[in-house]
């Protein structure tokens, strides 16, 4: 299983163990949730909107090694970017996943290639994705507790 | 044990691949399982020779097709001990016939009645009671599962003040498909037909696997799918005792149902024709068929003998991982050919994924079976279930897989 180990090893582990900008973000005036029916996973992601920009973000759930770690990077890669530019990044996050290309910065994003390999556990990669790029299409509004 | 039982590898062709470079370990029987060359056989010379559509045509083809679809219906009755062919209504798998049942004793269900379920159901036996419910404004109540892994099965106790005579179905799993429990479905028959309730059992992983009697389990209704059982997809059975059949409306409508029609209506068919609306999968019955032979030629009781001692075996290996969380019955009780687990920190998906990497076939998630999951805290689990060519061997070699798995994430 060497393609794995890999796939595994390299950041995956490292942010599915210690999960950056992970629990709820009690400052959030944007949330949004995905489900992944095949498997019960789900994320939901807080977002702090300062004008167009991601002051804060952080995510909660459940999932596998790679939705979880591909929630805390994505945490990482938007944050204080503009929507259009975390929407831009999702587009390489996900042709990335997709294609298994390489990409030329972005170093971090290199290990998410590997999902590639292993279609059935692409959604797992782009869950997060998913559930950020739908928070930010959302009004400002105080979380509910 | 593999003196007594036979070894069946040599039927089923799909066993004889090798998946990641690895010889397939196919733990997966579940969901389906494989299908015998004299299974696929049966379904290549329907369509090479009899193939023609039924009931309708005075010409030899579809003589010989209705023939064959009819003798499948008298085959399934003799498999499971119907009293009469008419109980037995082809469809498509056993959420289709679960819904026809739903939705056919919803029309008589009002406000007040309860339809008594289980907290082990799949969605297929319970989704469609919820819309029931909801539809008609009964009341669904739950039999609870006992124990913090699931281990103590249905809470009888509870069923004494459960069943009420409010109660006017209820409806459970013979066997749980994330559990492995396996119900005493004789008695639950038995207690509801005490307050008038009608039953109606899920089959789908009791069917093929351990003998089966509607007679002797004196249930109203049962369901069960024909993929389960090394028969084809898209083929299962509802049986439903004649007289109840009779008086239940039928959930679609249309051609070869109808007695006659005119501008302003039609007349139903008695069951079986009934509830079997449009062309039937007439190459599903046919194979469903030669499945049962198959079955019986090797002989239910020792299929079950041979399930529940992979179970017990599986249950023994894989408790020697540290951080394993087996589900359902203990060490010594009774289990069905399912094993359920929980390692550790790995999560099932990545379980799978890896255990695949050595050619092994596991079910990742939760099983259809998100309310059960949800009581037990558990996101999701992997689940290896046997079928009667799996072996002790096997088991050690996912035994092994998984002792890797937990190696990897726990270090
Ligand atoms: C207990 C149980 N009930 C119902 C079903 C649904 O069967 P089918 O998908 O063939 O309709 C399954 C199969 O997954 C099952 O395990």
């Amino acid at each position: 299983m060497s393609d794995l180990t890999d796939l595994y090893q390299a950041v995956i582990l490292d942010h599915n163990k210690r999960p950056r900008n992970r629990g709820r973000l009690p400052t959030a005036t944007r949330v949004a949730s995905g489900d992944n029916p095949t498997c019960g996973d789900n994320c939901t992601v807080y977002l702090r909107m300062e004008g167009d920009r991601i002051a804060e973000i952080s995510f909660d759930g459940s999932g596998c090694a790679i939705s979880q770690a591909s929630a805390s990077f994505m945490t990482t890669q938007v944050k204080g970017r503009t929507a259009d530019e975390a929407t831009a990044r999702f587009a390489e996050f996900k042709d990335i996943v997709t294609t298994g290309r390489q990409p030329e910065d972005f170093s971090e994003v290199a290990a998410f290639a590997g999902v590639h390999a292993f279609p059935a556990r692409i959604k797992c990669a782009t869950l997060s994705w998913h559930a950020a790029i739908d928070a930010l299409k959302q009004p400002d509004q105080p979380l509910q507790s | 044990m593999s003196s007594v039982f036979p070894d069946l590898r040599p039927h089923f062709p799909a066993l004889h691949q090798t998946v990641n470079g690895k010889p397939l370990v196919y733990l997966d029987n579940g969901a389906t399982s494989h299908k015998p060359r004299a299974v696929i056989d049966a379904l290549v010379r329907y369509y090479e020779r009899d193939n023609s559509n039924v009931h309708r045509g005075l010409h030899a083809l579809s003589m010989r097709s209705t023939d064959s679809f009819e003798a499948a219906r008298a085959r399934v009755a003799a498999f499971i001990h119907a009293q009469d062919q008419a109980e037995i209504v082809f469809v498509r798998g056993t959420t289709e016939a679960v819904n026809i049942v739903a939705r056919g004793l919803g029309a008589q269900l009002k406000p007040g009645d309860v339809v008594l379920t289980t907290e082990m159901e799949h969605h297929s036996n319970l989704v469609p009671w919820q819309q029931v419910a909801k539809a008609t404004g009964a009341t669904l109540c739950y039999v609870p599962v006992l124990g913090a892994d699931g281990e103590g099965g249905l809470d009888l106790a509870a069923l004494d003040t459960l069943l009420t005579p409010q109660v006017k179905v209820f409806a459970f799993t013979h066997i749980s498909n994330t559990l492995g429990t396996i119900n005493p479905a004789a008695e639950l028959c038995r207690r509801a037909r005490a307050v008038g309730a009608l039953t109606v059992i899920d089959a789908a992983q009791s069917i093929g696997h351990e003998p089966l009697d509607v007679q002797a389990l004196g249930c109203d209704f049962l369901a069960f799918s024909g993929h389960k059982m090394c028969g084809p997809t898209g083929i299962g059975v509802l049986y439903g005792r004649r007289a109840l059949l009779d008086a239940m409306a039928p959930d679609e409508t249309g051609g070869g149902m109808v007695v006659s029609v005119d501008y302003q209506g039609a007349r139903w068919k008695p069951s079986p024709e009934r509830f079997e609306a449009g062309t039937p999968h007439v190459a599903g019955a046919v194979g469903l068929a030669a499945a049962m032979d198959y079955i019986d030629a090797v002989g239910r009781e020792s299929i079950a003998a041979h399930d529940h001692e992979l179970a017990a075996y599986a249950r023994q290996r894989l408790a020697e991982i540290p951080g394993m969380r087996i589900l359902g019955p203990t060490a010594g009780q009774p289990r069905a050919g399912i094993v359920s687990f929980a390692l550790g920190d790995a999560h099932a998906h990545d379980v799978v994924t890896f255990a695949d990497q050595d050619g092994i076939a596991l079910r990742g998630g939760h099983h259809c079976n998100q309310p059960l999951m949800r009581k037990l805290g558990l996101p999701s689990t992997a689940r290896a279930s046997f079928y009667l060519y799996n072996t002790r061997e096997e088991i050690d070699v996912l035994a092994a897989s998984l002792l890797k798995i937990q190696k990897f994430f726990a270090g």
